[in-house]
């Protein structure tokens, strides 16, 4: 175990996680519950590079995951695009958005950055549930089903929907976690995580600053519009709320809950937080309180997340 | 190397530095010296980049960089360590030193590091442990040895002395002196008047946003107007 990486130990650990999970799922609604905690896991893993590497806040990224979600929606019905094709669109508008949006936005730090991203989120939560002629309005709308069940089928596997699901979204989360992981010891990830400790030094050592932050944004972007697209295919119907105010401090949470400088403790916020939920429906209209109640004990006492507190708590009492 | 000239740079409406000129010259070691709030931060700051400058022409080695973002002046071999240390304090010390490289990609840059190892053997020792965890002196160390990762002709030191204990002060000096061995050229900024004369070639005096003296290091120590305002004697 001491020769592996901490990515590679994260990795193994996720890979486990996915194949292991179903030996316990007594229906086919835990598959669902997992799905959902890796497709949160996808958004949560965007933000890990956006907060976690690069230390920029944002309260508006349920915006991008509504446009992942409606590019899937309208592009198979008015373009005639498979859906898969529709979330590589949705994914590249999101990135161009972000890139344009990301460009003035980033110059602000702190609050002026999260209320700017909040502004941004809530346009495109008001350009969606408005225009009802394109969109359907509140009442939101069908989305074509991604059509791998359909592919298994014809190759002579008849596997039930939420396997399917399960597994094909395991696996994004896996890509997902990949690719962030190997950020995270780039170059580039070393200049994120550099720019978040000080940018003053960050451009003194010669690190584009403007440049990288919109990288990260843009990347975020992404990852949280193939979750969009992910979320809206799987339940074959979308609303406006999944680019809502309440969406994007839901992903903010699970990041910050679990750790946004680890990979696997976001995960680990989403995953808790997707459950909890499921598990506590008696809360379910106390949702808020109780999301901002976990929020609030997680800052004062473990205050770089969950899992990193945890590791350096085991760690310590180990040395 | 580096030559200013009239340069002025406001923070806001408020304008700091009133018209500095200075140069320094290839293979010298020059000190900046000045009370708290004379300006020689901003000073740094403007040559550096990171400090816009509102005007005057800043020249180095023959080009003009006034214009360019800080991050390009790295590459062009003046590199600085910035005031307060500014290490990066939750990457490891490694990676303070690889991003020190950031643009470099290529067999010299683990050389570099060998090198800034041998000049700082404790940083060695913790090199893979977090560097928000090292002393201050030893953060200091690390801040110069990042600066030196940039393959620099020119350093901009600003304040190495502060806040360290009186042994690691000398310690730090001395090797401010040894870069001269590599033919780095540097710029230092110190409160510490007398350490800062006492390895430099030439010295400025800043008064509010001004240069009011400058000449040989060796001049500056024995002038009674200075030995009083900032010897202390």
């Amino acid at each position: 175990m001491k020769n592996l990486s901490p990515k590679t130990i994260t990795l193994l650990a996720l890979v486990a996680l996915v194949l292991v999970a179903p030996l316990f799922f007594p229906s086919s609604f835990y598959y669902r519950v997992g799905t959902l905690m890796f497709i949160n896991g996808l958004a949560v893993t965007g933000l890990v590079i956006l907060i976690g590497y690069a230390g920029q806040i944002s309260l508006g990224h349920a915006g991008f995951c509504g446009i992942g979600a409606y590019a899937c929606a309208l592009a198979p019905v008015h373009l005639g695009l498979p859906p898969v094709v529709a979330m590589l669109l949705g994914a590249l508008i999101s990135g161009v958005l972000a890139y344009l949006v990301g460009r003035p936005i980033l110059r602000l730090k702190g609050h002026y950055l999260a209320v700017a991203t909040l502004g941004f989120g809530i346009l495109i939560f008001m350009v969606l549930s408005n225009e009802s002629w394109l969109t359907g309005g509140p009442d939101g709308m069908q989305v074509e089903d991604l059509g791998l069940r359909d592919l298994l089928k014809s190759l002579g596997l008849s596997v039930p929907a939420a396997q399917v699901w399960y597994w094909f979204s395991g696996l994004v989360l896996l890509l997902g976690a990949l690719l962030a992981l190997n950020l995270h010891t780039s170059s580039t990830g070393r200049a994120l995580r550099a720019l978040h400790d000080s940018e003053i030094a960050a451009r003194t050592v010669g690190v584009d600053v403007a440049y990288f932050k919109l990288m990260a944004f843009v990347i975020s972007a992404v990852y949280a519009s193939v979750s969009g697209s992910l979320l809206a295919m799987m339940n074959k119907f979308v609303t406006p709320d999944i680019a809502g105010f309440l969406h994007s401090v839901q992903m903010v949470t699970m990041t910050v809950l679990g750790g946004a400088g680890s990979v696997f403790g976001a995960i680990t916020g989403a995953s808790i937080l997707t459950a909890l939920p499921q598990a506590l429906t008696v809360f379910h209209d106390y949702e808020h309180i109780v999301l901002g109640l976990i929020m609030m004990l997680v800052m004062i006492f473990l205050r770089e997340g969950l899992v990193p507190s945890l590791i350096k708590r085991f760690s310590r009492r180990q040395g | 190397m580096l030559s200013v000239e009239g340069l002025r740079s406001k923070y806001g409406r408020i304008e700091v530095l009133h018209g500095v000129d200075l140069e320094v010259k290839s293979g010298e070691i020059v000190s900046v010296i000045g009370a708290n709030g004379a300006g020689k931060t901003t000073l740094l700051r403007c040559l550096s980049g990171v400090q816009p400058a509102s005007g005057g022409s800043l020249m180095f080695r023959g080009d003009d960089i006034s214009k360019l973002p800080a991050h390009r002046r790295v590459g062009l071999g003046l590199a600085q360590s910035p005031e307060g240390r500014q290490i990066f304090t939750n990457l490891s010390v490694e990676e303070n030193l690889r991003l020190g490289a950031y643009l470099f990609a290529d067999a010299r840059v683990d050389k570099d590091m060998a090198d800034a190892f041998a000049m700082f053997p404790v940083l060695k020792e913790k090199r893979n442990l977090s560097a928000g965890g090292l002393s201050g002196g030893q953060q200091q160390m690390l801040a110069i040895a990042r600066a030196l990762m940039a393959r620099p002709t020119c350093v901009l030191l600003d304040e190495p002395s502060m806040g360290l204990a009186p042994i690691l002060v000398d310690q730090i000096l001395e090797v401010v002196k040894s870069l001269k061995s590599l033919d780095v050229t540097v710029l230092l900024v110190e409160q510490n008047a007398f350490a800062a004369l006492s390895i430099a070639d030439r010295g400025y005096v800043m008064e509010t946003g001004r240069i009011t003296m400058s000449g040989p290091a060796a001049e500056l120590i024995a002038d009674p107007r200075i030995r009083e305002a900032y010897l202390g004697i």
